[in-house]
């Protein structure tokens, strides 16, 4: 089975985000006067092939805990969704 | 602080290892020390090292590729400066599986010295040979200048040439160095003495200008409990040399072999 997984990596709350600050201030700028704070993370799609969607998750949290997201600095989460076997 | 309190020939050439290895070795040093220089893709600062280690002060070195898994005949292994796999993903996180690392590991572990300078640090960090991790500057500037650091610690393998307190001018070449580490972990780190360098201005006073980076607690370098694993931030191998603008940097590296004819001494 065809699985993809979209994984959202962001920095932990307590860690300081001069990246997302620098947004906010941006959008402010711009007009958005109501935007209240601004987060800046990452998004990965991930394409796996896997025995069935528990199979999937599991390698999907190992690969966050190993790779994809520094714990000490990072949280992730993600969606798996079956989809068509890639074609290329 | 002199910049040039050591005299370093001003022109870099065959007589330079000589002249170094004989005038520089503190006493009771008779074997060079063996450094191996790791190079991932992406290293920049390799060269920087050799010419630190080998041209300047007449030690044996070369270049590690991040294939080699055998770190046997070494006595210093150095994590130099760069892009390592061009920073994709975070700094340092793809470095860390490359098959070198499982042997700086197993190097450390048996008490070998490994220092890691700048991406180098990240790349410990990563890995988990040392706690925290590196973040985008606060200014979120790529930042190359001069820093000034105060030695906290100069009990350690890498600063034990240097005194209490002592300030060194060295450069810094980064966007990644804001050091973070969580409330508990920042604390142990204070309380056993473990942050060795903190940026400070030129007369040793810790302030949030000298901070280049953001950093907590002002801190550009870290050693692990059992004290021979190093980061840092600013590039010590970019001030070894009168040409290259100052000498402070030299103080680490001698540092490193004073400890190995301790050693020997003590034997």
């Amino acid at each position: 089975m065809h699985f993809l997984a979209r994984v959202f990596v962001s920095l932990k709350p307590a860690v300081n985000d001069p990246q997302g600050i620098t947004v906010l201030r941006a959008l402010q700028r711009l007009g958005f006067s109501g935007v209240q704070g601004v987060r800046v993370g990452k998004y990965l799609e991930v394409r796996l092939e896997a025995a069935d969607r528990a199979a999937a998750e599991r390698q999907v949290a190992e690969m966050c805990g190993k790779l994809l997201a520094n714990p000490v600095i990072e949280q992730s989460r993600f969606e798996v969704a079956e989809e068509a076997p890639a074609t290329h | 602080m002199s910049l040039n309190r050591r005299k370093v020939p001003a022109v870099p050439g065959p007589g330079i290892r000589a002249a170094s290895a004989v005038g520089r070795a503190p006493s009771g040093q008779r074997a060079r020390l063996r450094f191996g220089i790791v190079v991932f893709p992406g290293t920049w600062s390799d060269a920087d090292c050799l010419f630190a280690v080998q041209d300047v002060l007449g030690q044996q070195a070369r270049y590690v590729w991040h294939m080699e898994a055998d770190l046997s005949g070494f006595d210093c292994i150095l994590l130099p400066g760069g892009f390592s796999y061009g920073d994709y993903l975070r700094a340092g996180a793809i470095a860390r599986f490359s098959p070198v690392m499982d042997a700086v590991k197993e190097f450390a572990a048996q008490g070998g010295l490994v220092l890691g300078i700048c991406n180098g640090f990240q790349v410990l960090c990563e890995a988990g040979l040392l706690p925290g991790a590196l973040l985008r500057n606060e200014h979120l500037q790529f930042r190359c200048q001069w820093t000034h650091l105060r030695v906290e610690n100069a009990s350690s393998p890498f600063t034990s040439a240097c005194q209490q307190g002592q300030v060194l001018r060295v450069p810094i070449s980064h966007g990644e160095g804001r050091y973070f580490a969580d409330p508990e972990a920042l604390a142990e780190l204070e309380r056993e003495g473990r942050v060795v360098f903190r940026y400070c201005e030129s007369d040793g006073r810790i302030t949030v200008e000298a901070n280049p980076n953001g950093a907590l607690n002002n801190i550009a370098g870290i050693i692990n409990r059992q004290g021979n694993v190093l980061g840092m931030m600013p590039h010590p191998e970019r001030c070894c040399h009168s040409l290259l603008g100052g000498t402070d940097g030299l103080d680490v590296f001698l540092s490193l072999l004073q400890w190995r004819a301790r050693l020997a001494n003590t034997r």
